[in-house]
């Protein structure tokens, strides 16, 4: 009488108790540190300092692939990231479950808010004592929230194993809210944190290119940028009149286009810089917009060695760093075109 | 703007005054930077315009101010002598003002030293596209004008080899071929521009245009024109004639009443030595057009007492690619084989100064609308997105 209760959920809770046993899956986990030690031999690398960077690595010099998509080329990864997450059997022979939440159907997501909850009451009675003593004080160590955010859903329910619809998470948020809103919740620092998650500074990607001297101490930097299979490379100089040059001719000749002079005198006009630089360039493929395009990521990536660190942010918001990722796509058989579908006839 | 460098570049006794408050009729106050010298020319009303409007005066000192040409001379000397896109801005501003610039200056001082009892000289106004050459050979017509001179000006040369409706066998020589419309045209101008020559001038021989047409010696050169104007069918040789009259009576008398300068003014030279996109009806290419032919003779300087200006244009020219405009490009060998020798004269784009003026003047009319246009962030980006070019520069403020 394994009567399953929970049918037919997506992911992680679907397959059913237990697709998996446990043994199997620390079978696995052991073959995968005893592979990982002859992938390391293999490679003539230390196997005690061999990282998962490392694996990744090996790997794709052992097994080039060609295939497009990521997901589809030969991975080799810890079992827990490759086995997806699985509950065991939460009943007992007899039928009887084993958490006493398990009636609720969602026994993980209830007992973290039971565990939430408690926390909550602990920290009131801690306070009460407080007061009791005559110690209560409003200002207590805080904890730093900046830089991070709530776990997304999605991240919860991976953690649980479970599916939660979108008003158990709010309330789950809600509750931890009421928990920092409170006074001494630095003593659950540790626990709170477990369900923040750290943002990455964006603008510390960008890789600024380096300012080289002239014998004739002008500064100069070269870029290069491209736009829909056009390709540009500019070198920019210090202490010009801002003429730009590019293929050997001048800007105003070779785009006689209004738009385009625009596109490239964004970037200079952005940092404020527009009569200090010569610009010399180069530029090939693609049509002319594409090529004032590719010339003005090259423009903004050559200025940032020219720049300080707050401008760089704000170029980075203005869209200025970003390379455009629109190509032209692909046209499919039984269509005219990548979108155009030959005329429909109903009979 | 470099404050150093314009400093150096202003004369001593220049109005190059820079810095001055400039209050618009619509209540805002502007500043321009610069350096402040008080001369005895200055102006009341602004520092970009100056009130010389007699060319022969023109010098160095009023390099990059405007003056205003007298609406009369405009109606009589250039009845379609200017480019297009400056009549619309003379009939928007009600007022035909014209930039003092290096290369015109630099023409005029040629011409105000050159002998004219020798063979004429040739100068030729080359540059870079919407530089600004037609308007530096209006400007230096227009001191010939004062001087009171007999200007012959084709506005643009290449009018006559292509887009012609009619192209009709010449009467007088079986090989040519004739425009008439053009020809006629030229020649209603050309009686606009020198009406007080018409009577003083006589024809030296006798010319037959039909069985039953002639015009004989002696007669006053304003009948052979009116000759041109009625018939159409002769007026391709009616201009051959005028321009005959007129190369061996230029020199001639020193004193007197006959005694004239002759300044021939060609924009779009560089369409007399090169290809015709002219067909006939059989779809075979002419080989020779009267108004050509008369026109090249008139650029040899086998006679005396005047000057030839020309001026390159690569805008209107037929087959000849757009990053041309030297003028061993433009003009071909042949061309610059006849043209030889010649005087230079490169006309480029605005420097500082000349831009500012430009920009101010634009202000002054209100033309530039936009707010932004006004600010100093404006200015910078009208200075890139123009390279300070003049033609591009006023298409730019055209839909500000």
């Amino acid at each position: 009488s394994c009567s399953v209760v929970m049918l037919l959920r997506k992911n992680l809770a679907a397959a059913g108790p237990q697709k998996f046993t446990q043994e199997f899956i620390d079978k696995q986990v052991e073959e995968f540190e005893v592979g990982k030690r002859h992938l390391a031999n293999m490679m003539g690398e230390d196997p005690e300092t061999f990282t998962q960077e490392d694996i990744d690595r090996s790997i794709a010099y052992l097994f080039p692939s060609g295939l497009f998509e990521k997901r589809a080329r030969p991975v080799m990864k810890h079992p827990e990231e490759i086995f997806p997450k699985q509950t065991a059997i939460q009943w007992d022979a007899e039928g009887r479950p084993f958490h006493f939440l398990f009636y609720t159907g969602k026994q993980s997501y209830y007992s973290l808010l039971h565990d939430v909850y408690e926390k909550i009451l602990a920290i009131e009675r801690h306070q009460d004592k407080m007061r009791n003593k005559g110690l209560f004080t409003s200002d207590t160590k805080q904890i730093l929230l900046t830089g991070s955010r709530w776990l997304l859903k999605e991240e919860i329910e991976e953690n649980l194993v479970e599916n939660i619809s979108v008003q158990d998470y709010m309330r789950l948020i809600q509750l931890m809210e009421l928990l920092l809103s409170m006074p001494y919740c630095s003593l659950e620092e540790e626990f709170i944190l477990k369900f923040r998650k750290q943002l990455e500074v964006q603008s510390s990607k960008y890789e600024i290119p380096a300012l080289q001297y002239d014998p004739q101490g002008v500064a100069f930097s070269f870029a290069d940028g491209r736009r829909k299979s056009a390709k540009a490379s500019i070198t920019l100089r210090d202490s010009g009149s801002g003429n730009i040059t590019i293929n050997g001719r001048n800007y105003l000749y070779y785009f006689p286009v209004l738009q385009n002079r625009e596109q490239l005198m964004f970037p200079l006009l952005f940092v404020g810089m527009s009569g200090r630089f010569d610009i010399e360039g180069s530029v090939e493929g693609s049509g002319h917009s594409a090529q004032a395009g590719a010339l003005r990521l090259a423009i903004s990536r050559a200025l940032l060695s020219f720049v300080s660190e707050g401008e760089v942010e704000k170029m980075r918001q203005a869209g200025l760093l970003t390379a455009d990722p629109r190509i032209r796509e692909r046209k499919k058989p039984g269509q005219e075109g990548a979108r155009k579908k030959f005329t429909w006839k109903k009979r | 703007m470099n404050l150093h460098k314009l400093t150096s570049r202003l004369c001593p006794k220049a109005t190059q005054k820079f810095r001055h408050l400039h209050i618009q009729s619509s209540g805002q106050q502007l500043e321009a930077v610069a350096v402040e010298t008080a001369s005895a020319e200055a102006n009341p009303l602004s520092v970009f315009r100056t009130s010389e409007r007699d060319p022969t005066y023109h010098s160095e000192g009023h390099s990059g101010q405007y003056y205003t040409l007298p609406p009369t001379h405009i109606q009589k000397l250039f009845p379609y002598g200017l480019p297009p896109r400056f009549q619309l801005q003379i009939k928007t501003f009600n007022e035909g003002c014209v930039m003092v610039r290096p290369p015109a200056l630099e023409l005029i001082s040629y011409l105000k030293r050159a002998d004219y009892s020798k063979p004429p000289l040739r100068y030729v106004l080359y540059g870079d596209i919407g530089t600004g050459k037609t308007m530096s050979l209006c400007h230096a017509l227009h001191y010939c004008y004062s001087q009171g001179w007999l200007i012959v000006h084709v506005p643009d040369a290449h009018l006559w080899v292509k887009n012609c409706k009619e192209l009709l066998p010449s009467s007088s020589r079986p090989s040519r071929f004739d425009q008439p419309i053009q020809a006629s045209q030229w020649l209603k101008n050309f009686k606009i521009t020198n009406e007080r020559f018409l009577s003083k001038l006589k024809t030296t021989q006798r010319y037959v245009w039909t069985k039953r047409e002639s015009t004989e010696k002696g007669q006053p050169l304003g009948e052979l024109i009116d000759q041109g104007v009625n018939r159409m069918k002769s007026s391709s040789d009616v201009v051959g004639a005028v321009l005959r009259e007129l190369r061996l009576q230029a020199g001639g008398a020193t004193e007197g009443e006959g005694a004239f300068k002759l300044a021939v003014a060609v924009d779009g030279v560089n369409a007399l030595w090169g290809k015709t996109s002219l067909k006939k009806e059989d779809r075979t290419m002419p080989e020779e057009l009267t108004l050509i032919h008369n026109l090249r003779k008139m650029m040899k300087n086998n006679w005396s007492g005047g000057a030839i200006l020309t001026a390159l244009s690569q805008t209107g020219s037929v087959f000849k690619p757009r990053s041309a405009y030297l003028p061993s490009e433009l003009l071909g060998e042949e061309g610059f084989d006849n043209m030889e020798p010649f005087v230079p004269v490169s006309v480029s784009n605005y420097n500082e100064k000349e831009f500012e003026s430009c920009y101010l003047y634009y202000l002054d009319r209100n033309w530039l609308q936009h707010p932004h246009s006004r600010s100093e962030e404006g200015k910078k980006e009208l200075i890139f997105l123009s390279n300070k070019n003049p033609s591009i520069l006023e298409r730019l403020c055209a839909f500000l």
